[in-house]
């Protein structure tokens, strides 16, 4: 898929999802650019997560449309046929989790091989230059060979950027990536992203309480609020001159 | 230690024991067990000797009995292969939402778990064939010729299927468990990389599983072997043949009943101690990436080696608390520490004096 920038990769029109009774997400309108990295902040149990969640259908909406990269997908009955427009969808996404979740069971070579080989159907040689060559980007070509639990948690979370890379997304999307993190392991999981922002170019939404990477990194914001998008600007506007006192107390108890 | 110099002469029954702890404590876990194991022995072998058993008809007669172990052997091999394939599609069956795949798993495993073994044998080796002669009776028009010689098996066939439907109900739930212990996140991530249902069973969630299945499959199998015994029941024909039949008939008929059943069972018991021994084996290859082993030092492999056991768990979380650790530097400390701790370190006294 080849768009050109200003084109928006990531589309999502009047998300709703409930949870039985509970409304976790009440009407997100929202479109990513090409290139845009948009960090989605706000208290727990905001939403956040479960937009990031349902853009690659980890949850199924209970209503509105998701489109990335052109696959559009209409939220609400389960209905068969969606389900290979799904795993397109998915291929087109890159996630990271709070928890890494990686394959306890593969090394991380292996781990980044695993999508280009049995998803994509790629050669194993070729797979495993391109997957060297991911790692190596994330900094960890010298841990090819070891087992995630001979890895520290920093190690594991570049390695599951590594691996949502290696299947060429032209989205990644980071849930809390930094939040299951000893403090002094932050700093290397930023870095990469950071990178990846800067010198990639790759169209990012991450969830996060990193005020310090969203002003550096971020080209917008967007601030939840109890299942909408209270607020949405660059990050000068959020944090010099927000008009809401939600994000005002938010930032103030965060920064 | 210091202030045991002080107290010791005051309590020499303590100081005994203390001394007692310090000697104990210089030998080897595993030597101490040998030493067990070989009194153990020396007081069978003095059984064994009292008692007087017929040593020349046992050594004369053992190669015939113990050929019967070919059969044990292949039967329970076939058993397990059938018991894994059902446990398997089982447990699928039972974490489905499709209400067939439920209902028959269910079915299936409630039926054959709630009856007994013995009883399911005389089902498929009496009942089944005249089941399917008299369906032939009543439909002759429906049903092929031959249907009831389809139905009409020998006690070998009877053997491996009753074994590996049964024993298959039961690895249903081990299988299942094993499953389930998975965590959630595996499931997720590997939807996020677009797998299929398929794709995620075969190489994210099975191979997971299956670490955690494997100590309760060799059980079964262990078991399931013994079980084969049962088989010989079913008739006198040269597929009853096997090892507890062939030392029943000859002890009978040599009156020597006695050291025929000693020498099934001690048979017996070689071939499971045998298995035993490459389970675990196998436990340990599969335990790869979840072992930290450290490296070098003599018996590196069995004592440095830190287990971490909870991956999963069920929960979203399991992952972390699973296999998230610290610097992998600072834990090839601990098994330094490990290996210490295997060295004769002074105990503390059973009790303080008062």
């Amino acid at each position: 898929m080849t768009l050109t920038a200003g084109e928006a990769v990531v589309r999502v029109e009047n998300l709703h999802k409930s949870f039985g009774d509970l409304e976790v997400l009440k009407g997100i309108d929202m479109e990513v650019d090409r290139g845009e990295v948009v960090v989605i902040f706000g208290r727990s149990g905001s939403g956040k997560s479960t937009l990031l969640r349902c853009i690659n259908f980890l949850e199924e909406p209970t209503m509105g449309t998701i489109e990335v990269s052109g696959q559009r997908i209409e939220g609400g009955h389960r209905i068969r046929s969606k389900r290979d427009q799904i795993r397109q969808l998915r291929m087109h996404c890159g996630m990271v989790f709070q928890q890494f979740n990686l394959f306890p069971h593969m090394t991380a070579l292996g781990n980044v091989m695993e999508g280009p080989v049995t998803v994509k159907g790629l050669q194993e040689d070729r797979a495993r230059r391109l997957a060297v060559e991911v790692l190596d980007r994330v900094g960890l070509a010298d841990k090819a060979e070891e087992y995630p639990i001979r890895l520290s948690g920093g190690q594991q979370q570049r390695v599951a950027i590594a691996r949502a890379l290696a299947m060429e997304p032209d989205v990644m999307l980071f849930d809390e990536p930094t939040s299951a993190l000893d403090p002094e392991l932050i700093g290397e999981v930023l870095g990469v992203m950071k990178a990846l922002a800067m010198e990639m170019h790759m169209t990012m939404m991450v969830v996060t309480h990193e005020m310090g990477f969203a002003r550096e990194v971020a080209s917008r914001m967007a601030f939840f609020h109890e299942g909408r998008i209270l607020e949405e600007g660059t990050p000068s506007q959020i944090f010099d001159s927000t008009q809401f006192s939600e994000t005002r107390r938010f930032l103030d108890a965060v920064l | 230690m210091g202030a045991g110099a002080t107290r010791s002469p005051l309590v020499p029954e303590q100081r005994k024991r203390d001394r007692l702890a310090l000697a104990s404590a210089g030998v080897s876990f595993r030597a101490k067990v040998t030493l067990v194991w070989v009194a153990i022995f020396a007081v069978l072998g003095f059984l064994f000797w009292s008692a007087s058993f017929d040593n020349g008809w046992i050594r004369e007669h053992i190669g015939f009995i113990a050929r019967g172990l070919t059969f044990t052997l292949i039967m329970a091999a076939g058993g397990i292969v059938l018991a894994i394939t059902l446990a398997l599609v089982g447990a699928l069956g039972r974490l489905s939402r499709n209400p067939i795949a439920y209902g028959v798993s269910g079915f299936y495993t409630s039926f054959f778990r709630g009856t007994p073994l013995i009883v399911q044998l005389f089902l498929f080796y009496l009942a089944m064939p005249r089941t399917a002669q008299n369906l032939l009776d009543k439909f002759p028009n429906f049903l092929p010729t031959g249907f009831d010689d389809f139905f009409t098996w020998n006690a070998f066939q009877v053997g491996i299927v009753v074994l590996g439907l049964n024993y298959g109900a039961y690895m249903t739930e081990i299988f299942r468990a094993g499953i389930q212990s998975v965590s959630h996140g595996q499931s997720e991530a590997a939807d996020a990389i677009g797998m299929t249902y398929r794709q995620k069973m075969r190489r994210v969630v099975l191979p997971q599983a299956l670490r955690v299945v494997i100590p309760p499959t060799g059980n079964e199998f262990i078991a399931m072997m013994k079980d084969t015994a049962l088989i010989s029941i079913l008739g006198q024909g040269i597929e009853s043949m096997e090892l507890f039949r062939r030392a029943q008939l000859l002890g009978n008929a040599d009156v020597r009943p006695t050291e025929a059943l000693v020498t099934a069972a001690a048979l017996y018991w070689a071939l499971t101690a045998v298995f035993t021994f490459f389970q675990s084996r196998l436990e340990r290859r599969v335990s790869k990436g979840y072992v930290r082993t450290v490296v070098g030092g003599p018996k590196g492999r069995e004592r440095g080696k830190v287990i971490v056991t909870g991956t999963g768990g069920g929960g979203a979380h399991g992952a972390a608390s699973g296999y998230a650790v610290e610097a992998p530097d600072e834990f090839l400390d601990v098994g330094g520490h490990a290996h210490g701790a295997a060295l004769p370190t002074v105990p503390e006294p059973p009790e303080e004096p008062s």
